[in-house]
């Protein structure tokens, strides 16, 4: 039987950039595979009703690490979590990125979406380009220059790197494996740009209730009929999901 | 020793507690997190007669206290429900009950008249999907419309019928009597409250059909007062749904005369909910010195 809900304690919860945090929690036996999230509540009580689904940015030694932007009242009050603080999990959940990838490897990341790239590059032995976009500030760069044969970074305001989307310095073609998480407009444009190219994968976002397949709130649309994105994905291949304009 | 058996319908629950409808798929997924015979029963994501792909768009959304869906019945139809998922459900020790949906009478008869081959225990007719016929309005709106279909569907079903009732219908003791009338053999309530929601931002509703289901505890207190009511007004067994998030939610309803309670939205935050509730009634039990469900039940 999987565990539910369970508690885990705040080690660090730190602003790495404006309204972005990193959180590490620490619990026995912590798993999960790259491109999996958790469903995280930190919080007592009916308010907000719903656990939040949070991507595994990194793992190791019982520790997890959580890389999130503040959008509203969920991650507004995980925010303001110190270390000691507990905080509750569910996962790991959902499936992940396929590690066996050979050839030339693409990480393409739109802003919070850089989050399960750095736990998806780490695991992957050969090496990598990752290319990560941002409106303005940068962050995990020094992470990414680690491991990565190449970094490209893009912002929109021309802050740091080069100025525009980061789909502008993507070249497909150099590629035998794309894999890809961020808004979804940029993600449809990537497969777009690897039609018949190169295969893509995608970790598609959706809003969710039960995290774990039961309540179809989180359902997508894709050429194998309706999936759910918390139990089939978040990982899909790109040909099969259908995008909507 | 207590006794927490309650007997629905002639249907044995050997506790008060089943999954609700639509929160619990068909029970494959929370099996990974306890064993699903625990259960009083399992009320099967909503049936269609035909696979459905259900809605476009955002499905779910939460507000203070609850969510809005509109997840528009997605189900792989009867005829695969029956093939695919029932095997799996008929191994599990416990009371399974399929919820019927439809667009029409003769849709609705037709899914009845399938499942009545099968080992279900028994039907929850969910009344509370758009009637075609009517331009899209609720068969559970209005009581005469209810009550038509009822009374077809009772002609050819041979499983206890339990018809499960809307909170927006026009006058919902009115509606549960006519139910009653037309040979329902129990009723539950209730379903989604119509909601929605609006981004200011896009000045566009947050659903694409506009209207939501609303759902969870922000829900409970009036859920409650038509359990209340409608169980004073009925003579057949009444499930009590709508916002219960623990086992005190649960015993209310009890009190207000529930026979069972089923429990929604709070799968979501707590796969272990349904188990969690049941241990409470049992100690809740035990510590006020209640042998039977029946000696609280319909106490207020
Ligand atoms: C599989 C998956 C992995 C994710 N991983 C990360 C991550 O690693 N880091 C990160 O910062 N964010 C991640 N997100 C997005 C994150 O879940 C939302 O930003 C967050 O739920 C917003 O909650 P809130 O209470 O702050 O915002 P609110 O706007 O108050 O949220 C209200 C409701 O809407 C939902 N919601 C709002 N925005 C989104 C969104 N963009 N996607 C899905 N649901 C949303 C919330 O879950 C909640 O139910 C992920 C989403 C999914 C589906
Ligand atoms: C995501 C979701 C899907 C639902 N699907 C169905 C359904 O298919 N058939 C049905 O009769 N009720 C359905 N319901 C209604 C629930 O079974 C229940 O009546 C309602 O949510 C109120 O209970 P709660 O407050 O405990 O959630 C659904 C509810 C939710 C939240
Ligand atoms: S969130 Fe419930 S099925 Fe995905």
């Amino acid at each position: 039987m999987k565990e539910g809900y369970r508690k885990v304690t705040i080690c660090s919860n730190r602003e790495i950039a404006t309204d972005i945090y990193e959180m590490k929690v620490k619990g026995s036996g912590i798993l999960g595979d790259p491109g999996q999230f958790y469903m995280l509540k930190g919080w007592l009580g009916l308010d907000p009703f719903l656990p939040r689904p949070i991507s595994i940015c990194d793992i190791s030694d019982d520790k997890i690490t959580f890389l999130y932007e503040i959008r509203g009242k969920g991650t507004g009050i995980m925010a303001n979590l110190k270390a000691l603080d507990k905080i509750e999990i569910l996962g790991p959940l959902g499936n992940g990125f396929n590690l066996n990838s050979k050839g030339n490897i693409a990480i393409i990341s739109g802003g919070i979406g850089i989050a399960p790239m750095i736990y998806t590059m780490k695991s992957i032995d050969t090496p990598i380009d990752f290319y990560c976009g941002f409106r303005d500030e940068v962050y995990y760069i020094d992470e990414i220059k680690k491991h990565a044969n190449n970094i490209y970074i893009t912002t929109e305001d021309g802050s740091v790197g080069h100025k525009g989307f980061i789909t502008e310095l993507f070249v497909p073609e150099k590629y035998d494996i794309v894999m890809t998480c961020g808004p979804i407009p940029m993600m449809k444009k990537v497969v777009q740009m690897c039609k018949d190219k190169v295969p893509v994968f995608i970790s598609m976002e959706s809003r969710m209730a039960c995290g774990i397949g039961a309540c179809l709130g989180c359902s997508i649309e894709t050429t194998w009929g309706m999936k759910r994105v918390c139990k089939d994905g978040p990982v899909f291949s790109g040909e099969e999901v259908i995008f909507y304009d | 020793m207590i006794d927490t058996r309650v007997k629905i319908a002639q249907v044995e629950f050997k506790n008060p507690v089943i999954a609700a409808s639509g929160t619990f798929g068909f029970g494959r997924e929370y099996g990974e997190y306890f064993s699903l015979s625990k259960l009083g029963g399992i009320s099967t994501k909503g049936l269609t007669l035909n696979k459905r792909g259900g809605n476009e768009g955002i499905r779910i959304y939460e507000t203070t206290g609850g969510i809005l869906n509109s997840i528009g019945l997605q189900n792989p139809g009867i005829d695969d429900f029956i093939q695919e998922e029932l095997p799996f459900l008929e191994k599990q020790d416990t009371v399974l009950l399929a919820n019927v949906g439809g667009s029409t009478i003769d849709e609705y008869i037709k899914s009845v008249e399938k499942l009545n081959e099968t080992n279900v225990d028994g039907i929850e007719l969910n009344i509370s999907c758009p009637n075609v016929k009517k331009g899209g309005m609720a068969f559970g709106i209005k009581s005469e419309i209810a009550y038509k279909v009822v009374l077809e569907v009772r002609q050819v079903c041979k499983k206890p019928l339990i018809v499960k009732l809307s909170p927006n219908a026009e006058d919902i003791v009115h509606m549960a009597q006519c139910c009653e009338r037309a040979g329902a053999d129990g009723l539950s309530l209730v379903n989604t409250f119509s909601g929605m929601a609006i981004d200011i931002y896009s000045r566009k509703p947050v659903f694409n059909n506009i209207l939501a289901g609303l759902s969870g505890p922000c829900i409970k207190p009036i859920a409650l007062r038509m359990v209340y009511e409608v169980s004073k007004a009925v003579n057949i067994p009444v499930i009590g749904i709508g916002g219960i998030m623990d086992y005190k939610d649960a015993i209310e309803f009890i009190m207000a005369g529930a026979y069972a309670v089923q429990i929604g939205s709070g799968n979501f935050i707590n796969p272990h909910i349904c188990l969690d509730i049941i241990d409470g009634i049992e100690r809740f039990m035990e510590d006020e010195g209640i042998k039977f469900i029946e000696e609280i039940r319909g106490v207020i």
